[in-house]
């Protein structure tokens, strides 16, 4: 990736984390710091990495993305909105009774391509989706963000098992790895050490990468989509909250609100950063 | 009375329309050769797909597969395929009315042997709660092909319960079966009998005893228990004197209350609902022997039917 491709994806980054914001607004309950965690991996998917088709969502060649970790949905609906497959407008009435965008992601919504929210079920759909384009010969591709928290669910690892018996090379997933669950530090609430020892341990290739820097994100999931005969992990390391720094790894973000002054405050950091972008 | 297998007739009918649909595909957690499940991996052994003691990843994958295009029948045995697995199944199967076939083998108390925890005596009243499902539940093993004829075009997902014993086979092979209709298969006039599953044909032999006491009853087959038809319901019922119910099932949100709560205040009278009181099933060496014991024969139906008569 050359510096121009990489500046226009960390703008495109920026812009979703605005995106996020503009959904939370002021006085609102909203998922923010599993959201923006994510800013640039779902800036480098959908606008660099996967195969879409802005023109028709739903054309069988295109890749899947999921968000197992389906209360970030905030930050996906951020970028199915800058790829045009729904009004801006629906984006100030997420969860409003009569809005598009439901607190959870929805096959409602344009774009979005499963039910998740109930945490640890997203990597069993990637399977199924692998298992079905695989007899169908479909050059797609199947990609699941997972969070780190999430991996406390048991059924994830039924499912990390069956992707490698399966040896599904056309299913990638990701583990949000940011640190932060949503009561505190997910080394104090359920602390699992060596994800990479045991992903690895359950028949995955297993990377890691900054989970910040788009081309380190390009290039770990080029890597993943080369290995053969088995399933890939990439590890994003990140930093919950990132972009406002008075949430940045605080729990309480994790579906925190913003008052006015928190909200002015937000705004003007992510002004300031645009510049730097 | 000729019995026939209706899992053999499950298996069988999977192979039978697997031919030709392609998209059809099957997942088994180990429990193949007793779901018959194992005769599809036979004959098409790539879209078979054998996922491991782990229900829950089997019903998300299946989920999985579904979104994808694909026609997935999950199978296990009931207890495992819904209690293992319900939020898998309310999640990613029943909220996006993805298409996927979920076949709950052993129901009921049909499992004599293995006793309580392999018994399954909720699971259509659990799958009946949730929306977009729909539950169907054979008598034999032609309605068992029926219905699974009937699943290859059916838009969103649907619960199957299969018997582990061999029942009478009575339904006529050539007639067509349509999902959510009800089946009248003996008339009468003065009580109706609703009934579903093996219960059915308890359900015939005690109109043979009723109509031994002078008791004229009908028998209406209940295969789908999801969706019920309330107009149906009003059909049957329309001259007689009393309704009676029959499942294989707690009484707690099973049939009988179902029924009930679609013709409540517009229909009045006797009701009686034979089905299992709120208590876990047990270990016997025969399937009958529990029938006994938990209430569910042709003398305990026909015995409701009488009292709810006043006869």
């Amino acid at each position: 990736m050359n510096e121009g491709q990489a500046r226009e994806l960390r703008a495109i980054a920026h812009k979703l984390r605005c995106n996020v914001l503009e959904m939370i607004g002021v006085g609102k309950a909203g998922h923010w710091g599993g959201s923006v965690s994510l800013a640039e991996t779902l800036a480098v998917l959908y606008f660099h990495s996967m195969r879409v088709d802005r023109a028709n969502p739903k054309n069988p060649e295109r890749d899947r993305l999921l968000l197992s970790k389906g209360h970030a949905a905030l930050i996906q609906y951020a970028a199915l909105c800058e790829l045009g497959y729904f009004p801006r407008e629906e984006l100030g009435k997420v969860k409003s009774l009569n809005g598009l965008l439901q607190g959870h992601p929805d096959l409602t919504v344009p774009g979005i391509e499963a039910v998740t929210g109930s945490l640890g079920q997203g990597l069993s759909l990637g399977v199924g989706m692998s298992l079905a384009l695989r007899l169908d010969k479909s050059p797609s591709h199947v990609f699941v963000i997972m969070g780190d928290g999430e991996q406390s669910e048991g059924q994830l690892w039924e499912a990390a098992m069956a992707a490698a018996n399966f040896k599904l090379d056309n299913l990638t997933a990701f583990i949000d790895w940011n640190k932060i669950q949503a009561t505190g530090r997910t080394e104090e609430i359920f602390s699992i050490p060596d994800l990479d020892k045991k992903w690895r341990s359950f028949g995955w290739e297993v990377l890691t990468v900054n989970g910040h820097d788009v081309a380190a994100i390009a290039a770990g999931i080029e890597q993943a989509k080369t290995v053969k005969g088995k399933p890939a992990l990439v590890i994003l390391d990140t930093i919950k909250g990132k972009g406002v720094s008075f949430a940045e790894n605080v729990a309480t973000y994790h579906n925190g609100m913003f008052d006015e002054k928190k909200y002015t405050q937000a705004i003007e950091e992510l002004t300031a950063q645009q510049e730097t972008v | 009375m000729e019995k026939k297998s209706l899992r053999m007739a499950y298996g069988e009918a999977l192979v039978e329309f697997g031919k030709n649909n392609l998209n059809i595909v099957v997942l088994e957690a180990d429990l193949g050769k007793s779901t018959m499940s194992c005769l599809f991996k036979d004959a098409y052994p790539e879209r078979y797909f054998e996922m491991g003691i782990a229900e829950q990843n089997m019903a998300t994958t299946a989920a999985g597969l579904a979104l994808a295009g694909k026609i997935p029948f999950y199978s296990t045995f009931a207890v495992f395929a819904i209690g293992r697995a319900y939020d898998q199944i309310r999640c990613g199967i029943a909220i996006p009315e993805a298409n996927v076939r979920i076949c709950g083998s052993s129901c009921g108390l049909s499992d004599f042997g293995d006793g309580k925890t392999h018994q399954s005596i909720e699971d259509a009243n659990i799958m009946c709660t949730i929306p977009n499902m729909t539950v169907l539940n054979p008598v034999d093993a032609v309605e068992t092909r029926k219905m699974v004829k009937a699943m290859l075009t059916h838009k969103g997902p649907v619960y199957i319960r299969i018997n582990r014993n061999d029942l009478p086979v009575y339904t006529p092979v050539d007639t067509d079966y349509e999902i959510g209709k009800m089946y009248r298969i003996r008339e009468g006039g003065d009580v109706a009998i609703f009934a579903t599953g093996a219960m059915v044909w308890k359900a015939m032999l005690a109109a043979d005893i009723l109509q031994a006491a002078g008791i004229s009853a009908e028998v209406i087959n209940v295969s789908s228990l999801k969706p019920l038809k309330k107009e149906e319901i009003l059909k049957y019922v329309a001259g007689k004197k009393a309704i009676v119910t029959a499942d294989e099932a707690t009484r707690i949100g099973g049939l009988g209350s179902a029924i009930a709560s679609l013709i409540i205040g517009e229909v009045n009278l006797p009701f009686a609902q034979i089905a299992i009181d709120d208590q876990f099933g047990t270990s016997a060496y025969t399937y009958d022997e529990l029938l006994e014991r938990y209430g569910l024969t042709e003398n305990h139906i026909a015995a409701a039917a009488r009292k709810a008569l006043g006869k």
